[in-house]
């Protein structure tokens, strides 16, 4: 059989030299001008908090951008490794920021179609021999020209199950991640501890992860700024009672076990809908649309972590 | 003899980064792409076997030519590989584009058979050469 030629050889960009380079590149111009000004501007008004990630962005950005100056003056410029790992806590906005990831990829043009595939290892593993290889090389391809994110990464690999095929999809990310690292960018995420043990397992993928992002969790005030915007989202407000209300819900809440970031916020928000909806339609009177929009006190103050328990509606049984 | 079946056929064969532009095409107007491959090419022959699975959520070319790599690991040297784009739209539900990306080192074409049938009349057909050998073995 015939070895088989893979990369495109030199002849891939015929046309890259013609230009004659300029003698100096304005790099703030061409910031804004990739629309990579526009993105992260986007990114530091629509995600609250997340300091360091939102910094580590703002330097892969610049990374990809004096290359990208660079290449115009045809001097050697690698792509980069552009493999990243995400770890922190449940709800941080981990998948939010792949999302953004993908968008600022595709406007530097180091992604071709900036989409973004999610998956975990259901998708990626089969169930029995032979399954596993075309299942990850599909969702490979499917992600090709963008993003792969694959959340919970460590339970691709299962110490515990020496026949987990687990193994196998790991050794075909690898190669891809090796292989064509201009074709897509894969994301790992998790949470921290886990994600550390996966990576002292599997050292490869350490190597061939360049950048490990590591999100904090927010603070009361930031989780109560998240929770403006996901009511300010869907056109509701706090009166001001409630929104004292809300202030100690984040607060007794944090403590709690199974605080769950921003996700947590969300789901009390939208118990407090429930509330405020049967509160409405148990009401005799007609409402107006202050009614509509408003969420008082008491629909927060119903709930039961401020006696101690765990938040849910309907109440659970004691 | 050289094999002239499909689009772009009587010109030179296509670098793989012409290949990419084509697949390309074809997914950005929302086609699914096969690849396929057989060692019969008779022009009659419509139906080559399929390799792996039509793409129908394939979003960027490399996929694809992941596909042809793996295929031609397989096959190149000894089978003819093709790339076609079926198009799934109401009304249209066919190929709509079908090229040939890989074809064996030495293609021995046909040969026309003429058989004399009542009154002087003949009847054609064409039979490739490399058919007269058993499937898998031809080139």
């Amino acid at each position: 059989m015939d070895a088989v030629t893979d990369a495109p050889s030199a002849d891939a960009r015929p046309f890259e030299n013609v230009v004659r380079p300029p003698d100096a590149i304005d790099l703030r111009a061409e910031f804004v001008e990739s629309g990579l000004a526009a993105v992260l501007e986007e990114l530091d008004t629509d995600l609250v908090g997340l300091g360091p990630v939102k910094r580590r962005l703002r330097e892969i950005g610049a990374l990809l951008l004096v290359d990208r100056a660079r290449a115009r003056f045809g001097l050697q410029a690698v792509s980069p490794t552009l493999h990243m790992s995400f770890t922190g806590n449940p709800g941080t906005g981990k998948t939010t920021v792949a999302l953004r990831m993908a968008q600022i990829l595709h406007r530097l043009g180091y992604v071709r179609k900036g989409h973004l595939v999610t998956v975990t290892r259901d998708d990626l593993v089969g169930q029995y021999i032979g399954h596993t290889a075309p299942k990850t090389k599909d969702v490979l391809k499917r992600a090709m020209g963008g993003v792969l994110f694959i959340d919970e990464a460590y339970y691709l690999y299962r110490p515990e199950n020496e026949r987990d095929y687990g193994q196998e999809a790991i050794e075909i990310l690898l190669q891809v991640m090796e292989n064509q690292r201009d074709d897509l960018v894969v994301i790992l995420a998790g949470y921290s501890d886990r994600m550390e043990r996966f990576f002292t397992a599997n050292p490869g993928f350490r190597s061939r992860v360049a950048h490990h992002i590591d999100f904090p969790d927010y603070s009361g005030e930031e989780l109560e700024a998240i929770g403006g915007r996901i009511l300010g989202g869907m056109n509701y407000t706090l009166s001001p009672d409630a929104e004292e209300a809300f202030h100690r819900y984040v607060d007794l809440r944090m403590k709690q076990p199974h605080f769950a970031n921003g996700r947590s916020v969300r789901n009390a928000l939208d118990r407090a809908r429930l509330r405020q909806a049967n509160r409405l339609f148990n009401g005799d009177r007609p409402v107006t649309v202050r009614d509509l929009t408003t969420i008082e006190a008491e629909d927060i103050l119903s709930s039961r972590v401020f006696s101690g328990g765990i938040d849910s509606y309907p109440p659970l049984k004691p | 003899m050289r094999l002239t079946q499909g689009a772009f056929s009587f010109l030179p064969d296509l670098t793989d980064q012409q290949i990419t532009r084509q697949v390309q095409y074809c997914i950005d107007n929302g086609w699914a792409v096969n690849i396929e491959f057989t060692d019969d090419p008779h022009p009659r022959n419509s139906y080559w076997e399929l390799w792996g699975q039509p793409m129908f959520d394939v979003r960027d070319a490399a996929g694809v030519m992941f596909e042809l790599n793996e295929c031609r690991k397989a096959h190149k040297g000894q089978h003819y590989i093709r790339v076609s784009a079926f198009d799934s739209t109401h009304t249209w539900e066919s190929l709509r584009l079908s090229f040939i990306t890989d074809r064996p080192a030495d293609e021995p074409g046909f040969t026309l058979e003429r058989q004399e049938v009542e009154g002087r009349s003949i009847r054609y057909t064409t039979r490739a050469y490399a058919a007269n050998r058993p499937e898998g073995a031809r080139y």
